[in-house]
């Protein structure tokens, strides 16, 4: 998606049917090593020029009982020679290592899409535990697709059999012989991935040749015809993109890239203080890492100290991070509303999952909008900001940093499991592309008989005093505060003054960010589409194949979550109607409505999942009934006069 | 305080905020806080680079009344904060101030992990045995037996000892003092002596909600029966000498215990008397778990043995590991598998 060069009318979008993109799912047991199978073919067809996009699904357990139908992890990649938005609705190839892969995964296979399974594990006991009463390939159960079923184990066993590795260990190369079937399904050389396993087991060379013989005799496998007609090669040409040089990118990676450039820009040190929790602690790894950027990282005994010792560094002088998810969000809560009224600059990334509670630990979802734009006691605003894509994280992280060293806020970044997950294309930014925002520390007294703390800027902003600095000596907390000195004050007029000036504070935070773009179509129109976060590939790609049939549809994307951007009232109100996709049960939608008196309507998911671009197409389709070009959708409203138009509700 | 005015020359006056002091007259409070500007005028510390940060109860008011730096933060995490101030800046001079309900209580775990990490700062922990500020309920160092709004009934539940919390938790330095007492100077600045987490417990008379309850030990008179003040390589004694009264505190080999022995004509040895080793861990267990009645108020420095502290360690792991590293944003970048767009086609780079 990193790759889009244009607006949508030069983007030969991939409508269905789409014969210049392939969708693949890989799906296995959790010990299969599917993530690292699917993370390494992600590679090999970045490297072959294509765009992608893929989607990491796995259980929740680490390594949940071998064979059941909990138990499977799946990995799924969309690619082609056209822009790819999502990682595809529907699969063309489904590999199942085992019978409960095969189950669980097979359902969502076009039909005609081809299967490739592992009759080696297909056993009278894994097909029980996968609650087959006979095994599928043998039965006509699986006819609407193509089957191509072999004994994957004993071609794998046969291949490492020089290298004289036990049973157990040869076995755990089925995962590179089936990539090398499929790097051969998909013309994709062989020599970068060959490299990364003589890395990989450099300690363990024995490993390495096992590993590169299962994956050579797989891609000849392919190669000798041995699977006779059943598939063919195919080459996706590469996708023409901006020139320039790429890798891939996970969200987590761009996250933690774009924290480090952020602070960088601010002049600052970084303090990171986390608490191990899914999908959120893979930035936590990864900054570990970039210690030479002067960031320290603390992993704390709980949520609460995580983001305490975060202001406590903020308050010193640093940047202070910390990171979590929804459940260990909701434990900072308080933690925030102390940043908020002692004013200290603070991001908070919050990689959503599903709720509440527990919920969905490794599935995605986007319904702590809510949580983080109200949920704290008291009046306690505090920027948010969405990232709508791995590669966009980078950017957003930036722009989190810059609003909470400038405003001297906690700032909240939201992101969720897919997008720290999911990997793509990015065209490598060039750090110097951003201007930097240095940070400047009080380092005089400021009042005519002391120190104040809390005299605001014409922005309504205080200064960051560190401690250390001489003569300048205050206290703060989170007791309510008399203007300019902060001494303990909680009369009724105070208590008004300062509640409104750290709103208007916030509130001024819209003067600084750019005004809301319309990213497909144009302003004013039947109907606007409007996303935030990880929606953005599936409505880009429903919006844009809509278009493409003729209908008057825009997709609006929104980054900055609060403050709004200042001209989007005015926006919304342009369309006739506005629609809303969110994988929650309608948040954006009632924030919308409550800011600019806009039907804003609903569209929502919450199975974990996230939208397909036929689904949204389908939504999109309801408003245009009747209209040429339109094929319909699944829904059609009853009558039209029942959806009045917004300019009718609010003119 | 005037800028021109040199470090050494400060005094407690210099070390008084502006701000109206609002315990409720009486409070042990006062007395600690007049111990803890004494003891700054003695260090010749410098305000500028002294930070004090507390969580929320009344001892927690107290960095509002301290011309230094302070952090005022939220209940129970005033560890946490502090772990961010010394990590970021170890150059400034971190002290801690929290009390029974919100060091022990709401704040339990981060107290446990501050002191496991011997994070170099100063935890004074003011003791009263009660929730002041909401009131009046029991907390978790009171006795079995407190009356109070929420236990009219009297609490059932057995309190925790702080020290022994404190070396459990892997302390290097413990010490036990109380608000009145002339020595709680010396032993604050024996904490800030140790390099690591100093714990110290203050026993602090709430006269509003739990009065006079340390009076037993406490109290002026016959204090020297009830009080065990204990100084590094000096016998464990107490008692009156004057009246040839003298007691020793001596180890029960058999069980394993400790026990109260007589001094007779000043002939400690004979008697059996420890001599006081500020790094003897086992004696300190001990100490700390001597029951008081049977036995004196162990008082004054108990445990004192220093080890590396977190922030050194960190910082010098991290020196360690960046030893050669440019930190190039745009390298980091582009960094690992890439490829290069020029026109249609992709080659490796």
């Amino acid at each position: 998606m990193a790759t889009i060069l244009a607006e949508d009318e030069d983007i030969a979008a991939s409508h269905a049917p789409q014969p210049d993109a392939v969708v693949v799912r890989f799906a296995g047991d959790s010990g299969d090593g599917m993530q690292l199978t699917g993370g390494q073919f992600t590679l090999s067809t970045a490297l072959s020029g294509n765009d992608l996009a893929t989607f990491p699904d796995f259980p929740a357990e680490i390594r949940a009982p071998q064979g059941t139908l909990f138990g499977v992890s799946a990995f799924q990649i969309n690619f082609g020679s056209t822009a790819i938005d999502t990682a595809g609705d529907q699969p063309d190839v489904l590999v199942a290592m085992n019978p409960a892969a095969l189950k669980t995964n097979v359902d969502a296979l076009k039909p005609g899409g081809l299967i490739i399974a592992d009759t080696g594990e297909f056993t009278k006991r894994n097909l029980e535990k996968a609650k087959y009463a006979a095994s599928p390939i043998d039965d006509d159960s699986l006819a609407k697709w193509q089957v191509l079923a072999f004994d994957i184990s004993a071609l794998t066993l046969e291949a490492v059999k020089p290298f004289g590795l036990g049973n157990k260990e040869a076995l755990r190369c089925k995962n590179m012989w089936t990539l090398g079937l499929a790097l051969w399904m998909f013309d994709r050389e062989r020599g970068p991935l060959i490299q990364w396993l003589k890395d990989k087991f450099a300690k363990n060379p024995v490993l390495a040749d096992a590993n590169i013989a299962a994956l050579n005799a797989g891609h000849a496998y392919g190669e000798t015809a041995e699977i006779g007609g059943h598939i063919k090669q195919q080459h996706l040409d590469p996708v023409p993109s901006a020139p320039g040089l790429y890798r891939t990118v996970t969200g987590a990676e761009a996250i933690s890239y774009g924290l480090v450039a952020g602070a960088q820009l601010a002049g600052l040190k970084m303090f990171f203080g986390g608490y191990p929790i899914t999908p959120a602690s893979a930035i936590l790894h990864n900054l570990v890492k970039l210690k030479e950027f002067g960031v320290t990282t603390f992993q704390a005994e709980d949520e609460i100290a995580a983001i305490c010792s975060a202001i406590g560094a903020s308050y010193a002088g640093q940047l202070g991070v910390t990171s979590s998810s929804g459940p260990g969000i909701a434990l900072k809560g308080e933690a925030m509303g102390l940043a908020v009224m002692t004013e200290l600059p603070l991001v908070i990334v919050n990689s959503q999952r599903g709720g509440p509670s527990t919920g969905l630990p490794t599935k995605t979802e986007q319904s702590d909008l809510y949580q983080a734009v109200y949920g704290r006691n008291g009046d306690t605003p505090l920027p948010v900001v969405a990232a709508c894509s791995p590669s966009d994280a980078y950017e957003c992280a930036i722009e989190a940093v810059r609003i909470a060293v400038q405003f001297m806020t906690p700032v909240m970044l939201l992101t969720d499991g897919y997008i720290a997950n999911a990997a793509e294309p990015w065209l490598v930014p060039d750090p110097a592309d951003h201007a930097p925002f240095p940070v400047t520390f009080l380092e005089d007294m400021n009042g005519p008989d002391g120190v104040l703390p809390y005299k605001r800027d014409a922005k309504g902003v205080r200064p960051w005093i560190k401690p250390g600095t001489p003569g300048l000596m205050h206290r703060i907390g989170g007791i309510e505060k008399a203007v300019d000195t902060g001494n303990l004050d909680y009369s009724p007029e105070t208590h008004q003054l300062q509640t409104d000036a750290r709103k208007e504070k916030v509130d001024g935070v819209a003067a600084s960010i750019p005004p809301q773009e319309v990213c497909l179509g144009q302003s004013g129109g039947k109907l606007a589409v409007v996303g935030w976060g990880s929606t953005y590939g599936p409505i880009h790609q429903a919006v844009s194949r809509s278009r493409a049939k003729g209908l008057d549809v825009s997709h609006i994307h929104v980054r900055h979550i609060w403050p709004l951007p200042s001209n989007l009232g005015a926006l919304l109100h342009s369309y006739d109607r506005v629609l809303v996709p969110e994988m929650n049960t309608g948040q954006f939608k009632t924030v919308l409505r409550d800011q600019y008196l806009v039907d804003a309507q609903p569209l929502n998911k919450v199975s974990g999942q996230p939208f397909t671009i036929a689904e949204l197409e389908a939504a999109v389709a309801t408003y245009f009934d009747g209209a040429p070009g339109n094929a319909g959708g699944d829904e059609v409203p009853a009558d039209d006069t029942q959806l009045p138009s917004i300019k009718g509700v609010n003119p | 305080m005037n800028d021109m005015t040199p470090i050494s020359k400060l005094t407690i006056k210099d070390w008084e905020s502006d701000q109206e002091v609002r315990w409720c007259p009486g409070c042990g409070d006062y007395a600690i806080l007049k111990a803890v500007q004494r003891t700054m005028v003695d260090l010749e510390a410098d305000p500028a680079k002294t930070v004090f940060v507390s969580g929320i109860g009344c001892s927690s008011r107290f960095p509002y009344y301290m011309a230094s730096y302070g952090f005022h933060t939220i209940h129970g995490r005033a560890p946490a904060f502090a772990t961010g101030i010394k990590v970021a800046n170890p150059e400034l001079d971190v002290w801690l101030v929290t009390g029974d309900g919100d060091g022990m209580s709401i704040g339990g775990n981060h107290t446990m992990h501050l002191i496991r990490r011997n994070l170099n700062c100063q935890i004074m922990l003011f003791n009263n045995e009660i929730y002041g500020l909401t009131k009046g309920q029991y907390s978790p160092t009171s006795r079995v037996g407190t009356s109070s709004p929420s236990t009219p009934g009297g609490s059932v539940d057995r309190p925790m000892l702080p020290c022994a919390f404190a070396l459990g938790a892997g302390a290097r330095f413990v010490a036990r003092g109380f608000d009145v007492s002339k020595n709680l100077p010396e032993v604050l600045k024996a904490a800030h002596a140790h390099h690591g987490a100093a714990f110290i417990e203050i026993f602090q008379n709430c006269i509003v909600y739990n009065k006079d309850v340390f009076e037993d030990f406490a109290a002026p008179k016959g204090a020297e029966d009830r009080q065990l003040w204990l100084k590094n390589g000096e016998p464990m004694l107490f008692g009156n000498a004057k009246t040839g009264d003298t007691k020793g505190i001596a180890l029960d080999a058999e069980k394993l215990t400790l026990k109260v022995v007589d001094v007779v004509d000043g002939d400690w040895r004979a008697a059996g008397v420890i001599v006081h080793e500020v790094t003897n861990r086992s004696i300190a267990h001990m100490l700390v778990e001597m029951p008081f009645g049977a036995f004196p108020m162990a008082l004054g420095v108990i445990y004192d043995d220093p080890r590396p502290t977190y922030e050194d360690s960190v910082h010098q792991q991290d020196a360690k590991l960046i030893a050669g590293k440019q930190a190039n944003l745009a390298k980091l970048l582009a960094k690992g598998q890439t490829w290069t767009v020029s026109g249609t086609a992709a080659d490796p780079v």
